[in-house]
């Protein structure tokens, strides 16, 4: 089993105040200067007068872009990898064209004649230097992406866990089996939390866990949680990413019944049509409380998860409809080999 | 032992969480002698079955629905002899921030016996929580105003009241049914329902959603020539002062 799709979220600039990124991009540069030279340069002595001569635009080119781009970094690291790409350019072309300017202005020579090609010669450095930090920072992705799948899954609500226990307790005097399957409940699904989070689950799996999740649920908040499952239908050796059925039905328990006083229905409808996997969710909409934190965090997550694992494959969709509200997620079937 | 058993009153949405407190009061007899001499699934019960139990002290969850802990801690102020309020919560963090800054007692679910019998000695020593603090210690407003009223609380939704007015001491509540009294200042007021409420004087705000027109009223007011605010479901014109009269002009419109 493996992750389906590699792709991230994006490409990003590096960090330039990072030391690491600074002292790349000056040795990288003098580098690719030295290369220019030793081609021109017939021997030794032509070599060191290219390079001197070089280095005369070059170095103060470069720092002047570096100490820029230092400045300039918060702004630059806010604006998207294509924007911020247009502003690095921008602001290494315009550097060096201010030091040609005046290194004219001071020697009262004429707009160098070798402007066009010390401009050429900047931004082919540039973007072999772009070039190369995107790939670095690819390579090293695959990690960020895990710990990022990772953070995501943690989000189970903290006071869950408490409540759980706390209901656990009240039932060990008077009706200690009960307790012990909560336990057992409580037990899976931690274990579910904690587990491996990169590779897929199958439906069934996920399914059970949510079970479980609901008869947690069912011991605190008694009959004001009603479930009704529709799954006849669900393909049940479709792979999924694991806890995503769970925090849906999560997010339905803390937004749909526990503002109610009164009993509130969550249907878990999930069916195959095709080659696609629907999962439809609805329970009840309580407009008051939608200052309620998280909801949309938690929708971002799935949805973000949804991407990493099926890329552009799969849809996730929610609103209000009626009295009720409604999510309807879509993903590849896809069965185990 | 010759102190009579403290009257305790449990307010939780969770059964489990109400039957789990019992338990552990019923532990602590021994040592801590007490009654639970009632019991209610949220705010609204609680405000019905509560004055008449009388008790001591309550142990009130914080995450309840349609009216939240704090907010029915606040209520119960405006009792003549208010309980001792212990919090009980699974929440850390934010929450308890909230409780150590203004000086309430709270406790962690799931609760142990020994922390209980702690909270409800140093509850009783201290008595019923403060106004002022519980106000500090909510986020976001009340649902309701209380009133109280021949020993029972009267819960007014702030979504019904038309306009709050300042008189002495009181601010008279004026819904479209009938007017209330409540202790409160109309600044404080005025802050909390601020997104509900404009001021139209010096003594006077209104729901802005009830506002139906203006009127110019005639010179016999004294003062020349004003404008009042006609309010839908009440017969009464309220004076807009001339201070207040740009900001509440804007809204005529809005």
């Amino acid at each position: 089993m493996s992750i389906l799709s590699e792709k991230t979220s994006g490409d990003a600039l590096p960090d330039f105040r990072s030391l690491g990124v600074i002292a790349r991009a000056l040795v990288g540069v003098n580098f690719a200067a030295l290369l220019a030279a030793a081609v021109k340069a017939q021997n030794l002595a032509e070599l060191a007068d290219y390079m001197l001569e070089i280095a005369a635009v070059l170095e103060p080119t470069l720092l002047g872009s570096l100490i820029i781009l230092y400045a300039a970094s918060p702004a630059v690291a806010r604006l998207p990898y294509r924007a911020g790409l247009a502003a690095v350019f921008g602001i290494v072309v315009a550097v060096t064209l201010a030091i040609l300017w005046l290194g004219a202005t001071a020697m009262q020579d004429a707009f160098a004649p070798g402007a066009l090609r010390a401009v050429a010669f900047a931004i082919l450095v540039t973007a072999l230097l772009a070039a190369y930090f995107q790939l670095r920072a690819r390579a090293f992705s695959p990690a960020l992406a895990e710990a990022r799948l990772q953070a995501l899954q943690a989000r189970i609500r903290p006071h869950f866990l408490f409540n759980s226990l706390n209901a656990v307790l009240s039932l060990i005097r008077g009706d200690p089996k009960r307790a012990e399957g909560a336990i057992e409940d409580l037990a899976e699904l931690y274990r579910m939390l904690m587990s491996d989070t990169a590779t897929f689950t199958t439906l069934a799996n996920e399914m059970d866990v949510t079970r479980q999740y609901l008869n947690l649920e069912h011991l605190r908040l008694g009959d004001r949680l009603n479930v009704e499952w529709r799954t006849e239908a669900a393909p049940r050796d479709a792979l999924v990413p694991p806890l995503l059925l769970q925090p849906l039905v999560e997010n339905a328990v803390y937004h749909g019944i526990e503002p109610g006083i009164e009993r509130g229905t969550i249907e878990i409808a999930i069916y195959r049509e095709g080659d696609r996997v629907h999962v439809r969710l609805t329970n009840p909409y309580h407009p008051e409380h939608q200052h309620r934190q998280g909801n949309r965090m938690a929708l971002a997550n799935i949805r973000e998860r949804l991407a990493l694992h099926f890329d552009v494959e799969s849809t996730l969709e929610s609103g209000v409809v009626g009295a009720n509200w409604e999510i309807h997620m879509v993903m590849p079937y896809r069965k185990q080999k | 032992m010759t102190a009579a058993p403290l009257r305790i009153f449990i307010v939780d949405d969770e059964a489990p969480a109400r039957s789990r407190l019992k338990e552990l009061l019923g532990d602590l007899t021994a040592e801590l002698p007490n009654v639970v001499v009632g019991e209610a699934s949220n705010g609204q019960e609680g405000i019905e079955l509560l004055p008449a139990a009388a008790p001591d002290v309550v142990l009130v969850d914080i995450q309840m629905p349609q009216m939240n802990g704090m907010e029915f801690a606040r209520h119960l102020t405006t009792l003549e002899r208010a309980p001792a309020v212990v919090f009980v919560t699974a929440h850390g963090q934010y929450a308890i921030e909230a409780f150590e800054v203004n000086a309430l007692d709270y406790l962690l679910k799931p609760v142990r016996a020994q922390r209980l019998a702690g909270a409800l000695a140093k509850a009783v020593s201290t008595g019923p929580a403060n106004r002022e603090a519980l106000a500090r210690a909510s986020h976001g407003p009340r649902r309701y105003l209380s009133v109280a009223e021949r020993g029972k609380i009267l819960l007014v939704a702030v979504a019904d009241v038309l306009f709050m007015k300042a008189e002495l001491k009181y601010v008279t509540l004026r819904t479209r049914e009938r007017e209330y009294l409540v202790e409160e200042s109309l600044t404080s007021l005025e802050q909390e329902f601020g997104a509900l409420f404009v001021r139209v004087h010096r003594n006077c705000i209104v729901a802005r959603r009830a506002i139906r027109g203006f009127e110019r009223a005639g010179a016999e007011d004294g003062e020349g020539a004003g404008w009042s605010v006609l309010l839908g479901g009440c017969e009464e014109r309220l004076p807009v002062s001339r201070r207040q009269w740009p900001t509440v002009k804007s809204l005529a419109n809005g």
